[in-house]
């Protein structure tokens, strides 16, 4: 497998060049998704940070989540920092009643978990899946995991603090997703899993 | 053993934030009702004041910090960022916001400024700060004080594009020399930019901003926006263009829309149709130089 993958990036909103360029930086080509059309030929998905409540209005309008769904009941990887872990969620508490979600994630997420923008942090978490060194992840209006389902394997929580014991990084099969922002930080751990669980699938 | 001690309001937490506004459109509003219209048509944040810059055009007197209670109300009607405007140099008006858990404070030019010397010192907030510009040299300084986003200015309160247009190119043409000079010629750039070098000697090594920059003042239609984003701009603000037109609510929809197909005609196009008024409008150039906000931040 030494073709270089090709990975979508969803481009309704949101910081799609960060992760355009650490896709990039692990070897992955990648591609701007804002239609149906753009979903032929991509071999997974990143779905960026942003604001997961203008994104679902934006993908409703455009009659996305219906494509989306498709994909991701076919098999497509995806991968979701963030806003874009909400959009991989079956379930989000703490939205808008009209908030959908692409879903394949059997998980429950609470939006916005941690409070406003004052309390936005970035922390050193373990993630022995990724090795020994901490990974710097940056937390901003952050949504967490409240509970997982059978097959959800939980890659990282907070270790300390009030918040301990809170599941920020999962993965089921080919979904993976994060409470925080690896495309802020330039450590590419992260979007290498990613990469590597697309190159085995495909 | 990581260490697990959570640090706020960082340089990476507040520009961060900002970065996750990419794309999307920033909203005045006066109140619940109108930021209820602004997330429905798909704001990525909304920027609570107490008066739309056209208004306080046209009704003068001196423009403050919003209620509490009203920003509050809006905090509580809407799921995206609330952002508010503080005076320039009040930094008390600053504190109270911080303290409400806005999630963004402008220090803008469109309210009266506090203090015709001195910027807030941003770097004492763990909340982020948006600041106008109308040059490179400019947005440099108010980086310096620790501003996380940078928009320019145009001219609010006019729908008059051409502000917007002249400050954008101002900014990014200022970047493209840098990066176009020697090492040694760098010293003498931060001088006349009247800039930190180290700052200048980053913008010339990568070419861009180190912040995410928004384009605002005079943005009317979806033409502007999209505009505006071909200029090179990472987001737009709206002010007075939407709820001083003929029907908001399309209208907002259509600005969203455009700011996202900015490099598509066709969905432009067919966005701009059946809009109804857009807002009436000034031309900066009738503006007295004393009214103009542009010249207001040093």
């Amino acid at each position: 497998m030494t073709a270089s993958p090709l990975i979508g990036v969803l481009a309704l909103q949101g910081d799609v060049t960060e992760h355009e360029l650490a896709l990039q930086a692990v070897g992955a080509r990648t591609a701007r998704v804002r239609a149906a059309a753009d979903l032929s030929g991509i071999a997974g998905l990143v779905i960026p940070g942003g604001e997961s409540t203008t994104m679902s209005n934006l993908a409703i309008r455009m009659e996305l989540f219906e494509p989306l769904r498709a994909a991701s009941l076919a098999g497509m990887p995806m991968y979701g920092s963030c806003a874009g872990m909400i959009m991989l969620a079956d379930q989000v508490t703490d939205a808008r009643p009209d908030q959908q979600t692409i879903g394949g994630l059997d998980v429950i997420v609470r939006r916005n978990a941690f409070g406003r923008q004052v309390d936005s942090f970035e922390i050193d978490l373990d993630i022995p899946t990724l090795g020994e060194s901490p990974f710097r992840a940056v937390f901003i209006r952050a949504p967490l995991v409240e509970s997982t389902g059978p097959g959800v394997e939980v890659l990282a929580t907070l270790q300390r603090g009030t918040a301990a014991g809170t599941i920020v990084a999962v993965r089921q099969g080919v979904r993976l997703a994060t409470s925080f922002h690896p495309e802020l930080t330039g450590d590419t751990r992260i979007h290498d899993l990613f990469v590597q669980i697309v190159r085995r699938h495909t | 053993m990581a260490d697990q001690e959570a640090l706020t309001g960082t340089s990476r937490v507040k520009r961060g934030m900002a970065d996750m506004l990419k794309g999307g459109v920033i909203m005045d509003v006066v109140n619940a009702e109108q930021a209820k219209i602004a997330e429905d048509a798909g704001a990525v944040a909304v920027m609570a004041l107490e008066r739309v810059p056209a208004d306080i055009r046209a009704q003068g007197g001196v423009a403050r910090m919003s209620d509490p209670d009203m920003i509050d109300e809006i905090i509580s009607a809407v799921s995206v960022p609330v952002m508010a405007k503080a005076r320039i140099g009040h930094f008390a008006e600053a504190q109270i916001l911080q303290s409400l858990g806005v999630d963004y404070i402008d220090e803008s030019e469109v309210l009266t400024p506090a203090d015709y010397s001195n910027h807030i010192d941003k770097q004492l907030f763990t909340v982020p700060f948006v600041c106008g510009a109308t040059n490179l040299g400019e947005a440099l300084r108010r980086l310096t004080e620790g501003a996380a986003m940078i928009r320019s200015k145009g001219e609010a309160g006019t729908g008059d594009v051409s502000n917007a247009v002249t400050h954008m190119r101002r900014i990014l043409g200022d970047i493209a020399r840098l990066t176009a000079m020697s090492p040694d010629e760098l010293y003498v750039a931060a001088k006349e930019l009247q800039a930190s070098y180290d700052l200048v000697a980053e913008v010339a090594r990568t070419g861009k901003l180190p912040v995410v920059l928004f384009t605002a003042g005079g943005i009317a239609t979806p033409a502007d926006a999209a505009m505006m984003m071909q200029l090179g701009a990472d987001g737009v603000f709206v002010g007075s263009g939407i709820f001083k037109s003929g029907d908001p609510v399309r209208r907002a929809q259509a600005i969203v829309q455009a700011t996202l197909h900015f490099d598509n005609p066709d969905v432009v196009a067919k966005v701009s149709r059946g809009l109804g008024e857009a807002m009436v409008g000034i031309n900066v150039a009738d503006i007295p130089v004393a009214h103009r906000l542009e010249d207001r931040g040093w």
